[in-house]
C-alpha cells in the first residue's frame, strides 16, 4: 500500500496535481484569507495583463500565434520548458514527499529529470528541421493529410484535456488552501485568465507568463533554501546528522523506500515519464517557438539546467524542513509534533517559508505558486487550440486553403472552448478522484503520440496505415489499461478487483503501438505506402540538414 | 526544386559522412545516459541496502544520495557537450553540405 501511494504521488507531483491526491488534502478546510499572497498574486497578474496586452498587438498571423513568431530565443524558451515542467505541485508534492520519505523523493527526481538528454540527443533536432506549428506536422509530413493529422489531433486533444481537468481540480484545492478562495471562484479566475492569455496574447504571452513564473519559482525556491540551509551552516553532512536523528525513519530515510517494492510498476512509470514527456503536445510545441535547430539544442540545455538545479533545492529544502517545520508545535494541528500537519501535507514548503521569512515569503510563495498553475494550464490550452484550429480545422476541413486571419479567429474561439471545458469539468469533477485522468494524459502520451512521432522521424518504413493503427492502437490500448486497473476500476466504478494489475500503462501500451505500427506498415503494399517511402529521401535530408525547415535563415 | 536541392545533398559525400559521424555521436550518448539511468534503477531494485550505507566510515553522506547527484551533474554535463559539439563542428558541416548543393545548382 505504501507504495502505491507513494506512486500516485508522484504521478500527481509530476503534472501538478498532488493537492487533489490524497485524503489529506481533499479533506483539507479552506484557509484564512492570505492577504499578503492575494496581494502578490494581484501584482503578478497586471504585470501578465500588461504583456497580454503588448503580445496581441504583435500577435497577426498564425505564426505569431502558434510560435510567436520562431523568435523565442533558446535561454527564454529553456526557462519556458522548465517552468511547464516545475508545476505548482513539483514545488509542494516533491518537497513533502522529501519530507515524508527522503531518498525516495530523490529517486523520483531523477527519473524526471532524465527524459531531457533523451529528447535532446534523439529529437530535438529533427523535431525542429521537420515542424512548423504542432507534432501532427512532423507524423504527417509524408503520410496521408487527412487520416494521419487528423488521429494526432484527436491523441493531443484526449491528453490535453485530460491534463487541462485534472490540472483544474487540483488548481481549485491548491487555491482554496492557499489564498482561502472558494473552489468555484478558483476555477473561474484560473479559467478565465487562461484564456485572455492564450486567446489575446497567444504564444508570445503564454511564453513571457512562462518565463517569468519560472523566474520567480527559481528565485523563490533558492530563496528559502538559502534560509533554511543556513541554519545547518550550508553542511550537507550536518543537516543528514540532524535530519536522521530526529525523523521517526531515522537513517531508513535515506535508503530506497516505496520504489523498490515492485521494480515493474517502477519500470513502467519510468517508461511512461521519459516517453509520456516526449509526447506531450504543449511540450512539442515549444521547439517551434526557436529560430532554428541550433536554438532548439541551447533551450534544453537551459531546460534541463534548471529543472535539475530546481530539483535538488527542493530536495534540500524538503530535508531542512524535517527539523525546521517537523520539530515546530506550531505547524502542527493542536500543537502535537509528529501529528497532522496545518492544511495537510503538501504544505511543508509553506510552512518552511513561514518559519524562515514569515508571511511575507510565505504569500509570495502562495503567489507563486498560483502563477504556476496558471502558466501550465495557458500553454496546454495553446497546445488543445491549435490542435483544433491548425490540425483539424486549416488542414483537414479547408485543405490548407484557410486565411491567417480565419485560422487565428478558430483558434481563438477554440481557447474559448477549451477554456468552458476545463471550467464545467473543472467544477464537476471537484470531489473525485482525478489521478486516472493524469495517468491517461500521460499514457495516451507516451503509448500514442510517442510511437508515431519517434517511427515518423526515424523508420523509412512508415506508411499511413502503419501510423494509424500504431496511434490508435496505442490510444485505446492507453486508456483501456488506465480503465481496467485499480485507480478508475476500483477506485472509481467501485469493482472489486482490477483487471489490470498495474497502474502504469506504459510498459504494456507502448510496445503495442510500436508493434502494430511496424507490422500494419511491413504488410502494407499499396501504391500509396510506396509513393510514401519515396518521400523519405527528401524528409530525410530536412531533418538532418534544416534545409527548408520553417522560419530557417535563407541561405 | 527542393526535391533537387535535396538529391544533392544527399549524393554528397559530406553529408553521409556528417549522418555516420552525428549519428554515432547521439546514439552513443543515447546508450550511456539509458544505461546509467537504468543500471541506476536496477540497483534501486535489488540493492537498496547498499544505496543507504555511507561512502565511508564517519561521513555522513549516503552512497544513493551522492551516486544520484553525481547522475544530475554527468547527464547535465552530457547535454552540455552534445550541444557545444552540434552547434560548433556539426553546424558547420551542415551548412557547408547546403552551400555546396546551392553552388552546384547555379
Amino acid at each position: 500500500m505504501k507504495h502505491l501511494t507513494a506512486l500516485t504521488l508522484f504521478l500527481l507531483t509530476l503534472t501538478g496535481l498532488a493537492h487533489a491526491a490524497g485524503p489529506p488534502i481533499a479533506e483539507a478546510a479552506k484557509q484564512a484569507t492570505n492577504w499578503h499572497a492575494i496581494g502578490m498574486f494581484g501584482f503578478f497578474v497586471s504585470i501578465t495583463f500588461g504583456i497580454t496586452y503588448w503580445a496581441s498587438k504583435r500577435t497577426k498571423t498564425t505564426n505569431d500565434f502558434y510560435v510567436a513568431g520562431g523568435g523565442i530565443t533558446g535561454l527564454q524558451n529553456g526557462l519556458a520548458i522548465a517552468g511547464d515542467y516545475m508545476s505548482a505541485a513539483t514545488l509542494l508534492g516533491l518537497s513533502a514527499m522529501a519530507y515524508g520519505q527522503g531518498y525516495d523523493a530523490y529517486i523520483y527526481m531523477l527519473a524526471f529529470f532524465a527524459g531531457w538528454p533523451i529528447i535532446l540527443f534523439m529529437m530535438a533536432e529533427r523535431l525542429r528541421n521537420l515542424g512548423k506549428f504542432t507534432f501532427a506536422d512532423i507524423t504527417s509530413y509524408r503520410l496521408n493529410q487527412n487520416s494521419v493529422r487528423t488521429m494526432a489531433a484527436i491523441s493531443s486533444l484526449v491528453v490535453v484535456i485530460f491534463y487541462l481537468i485534472a490540472q483544474m481540480v487540483g488548481a481549485g484545492q491548491l487555491i482554496k488552501l492557499l489564498f482561502g478562495l472558494d473552489y468555484n471562484v478558483a476555477i473561474f479566475l484560473v479559467g478565465i485568465l487562461m484564456v485572455i492569455y492564450v486567446a489575446f496574447g497567444g504564444m508570445m504571452a503564454t511564453t513571457w507568463v512562462q518565463i517569468i513564473k519560472a523566474c520567480l519559482l527559481l528565485c523563490g525556491g533558492t530563496l528559502v533554501m538559502i534560509l533554511a540551509f543556513s541554519q545547518f551552516d550550508f553542511s550537507l553532512s550536518k543537516l543528514f546528522t540532524q535530519v536522521e536523528a530526529v525523523h521517526k525513519l531515522g537513517p531508513k530515510l535515506m535508503y530506497p523506500g516505496a520504489l523498490c517494492a515492485d521494480p515493474i510498476t517502477a519500470i513502467s512509470l519510468g517508461l511512461g515519464l521519459m516517453f509520456g514527456t516526449a509526447g506531450l503536445p504543449h511540450i512539442l510545441m515549444r521547439f517551434f517557438t526557436v529560430n532554428n535547430a541550433k536554438a532548439a539544442r541551447v533551450s534544453v540545455l537551459y531546460a534541463n539546467g534548471f529543472t535539475g538545479y530546481f530539483f535538488n533545492v527542493i530536495f534540500i529544502m524538503g530535508l531542512c524542513a524535517v527539523v525546521i517545520v517537523g520539530q515546530n508545535p506550531e505547524f502542527f494541528e493542536g500543537g502535537k509534533i509528529g501529528g497532522k500537519l496545518i492544511g495537510g501535507g503538501n504544505m511543508v514548503v509553506m510552512h518552511l517559508a513561514k518559519s524562515v521569512g514569515g508571511n511575507m515569503l510565505l504569500g509570495f510563495l502562495a503567489a507563486v505558486a498560483f502563477a504556476t498553475i496558471l502558466a501550465v494550464v495557458a500553454g496546454l490550452a495553446l497546445a488543445g487550440a491549435a490542435a483544433i484550429s491548425h490540425d483539424l480545422y486549416a488542414r483537414v476541413i479547408k485543405k490548407g486553403k484557410a486565411t491567417e486571419k480565419e485560422e487565428v479567429r478558430v483558434s481563438q474561439m477554440a481557447t474559448v472552448g477549451l477554456g468552458l471545458i476545463a471550467v464545467v469539468l473543472g467544477i464537476a469533477f471537484e470531489k473525485q478522484n482525478i489521478a486516472f485522468m493524469v495517468g491517461l494524459a500521460f499514457g495516451v502520451a507516451a503509448a500514442a503520440n510517442f510511437p508515431v512521432l519517434i517511427l515518423s522521424m526515424y523508420w523509412k518504413g512508415l506508411t499511413t496505415r502503419g501510423a494509424l493503427w500504431g496511434g490508435y492502437g496505442g490510444v485505446i490500448s492507453a486508456v483501456c489499461f488506465v480503465l481496467f486497473s485499480k485507480s478508475v476500476w476500483v477506485d472509481v466504478i467501485g469493482q472489486k478487483a482490477a483487471l489490470f494489475p498495474y497502474t502504469q500503462p506504459a510498459l504494456f501500451a507502448m510496445p503495442i503501438a510500436f508493434g502494430l505500427a511496424y507490422l500494419m506498415s511491413v504488410t502494407d503494399n499499396s501504391d500509396s505506402a510506396k509513393a510514401e517511402k519515396e518521400l523519405w529521401h527528401d524528409q530525410y535530408v530536412r531533418a538532418q540538414t534544416g534545409f527548408g525547415a520553417s522560419g530557417a535563415s535563407k541561405h | 526544386m527542393s526535391s533537387e536541392m535535396y538529391d544533392r545533398m544527399r549524393s554528397n559525400p559530406k553529408f553521409q559522412k556528417l549522418v555516420q559521424v552525428r549519428g554515432r555521436f547521439q546514439w552513443t550518448l543515447t546508450i550511456i545516459v539509458l544505461v546509467m539511468f537504468y543500471g541506476y534503477f536496477m540497483l534501486i531494485a535489488f540493492a537498496p541496502g547498499l544505496l543507504g550505507k555511507k561512502i565511508a566510515e564517519g561521513s555522513m553522506w549516503p552512497i544513493g544520495y551522492t551516486l544520484e547527484l553525481f547522475l544530475f551533474i554527468f547527464f547535465w554535463l552530457t547535454t552540455l557537450y552534445y550541444v557545444i559539439r552540434s552547434n560548433s563542428e556539426f553546424d558547420e558541416m551542415r551548412i557547408d553540405v547546403i552551400k555546396d548543393a546551392q553552388k552546384e545548382g547555379k
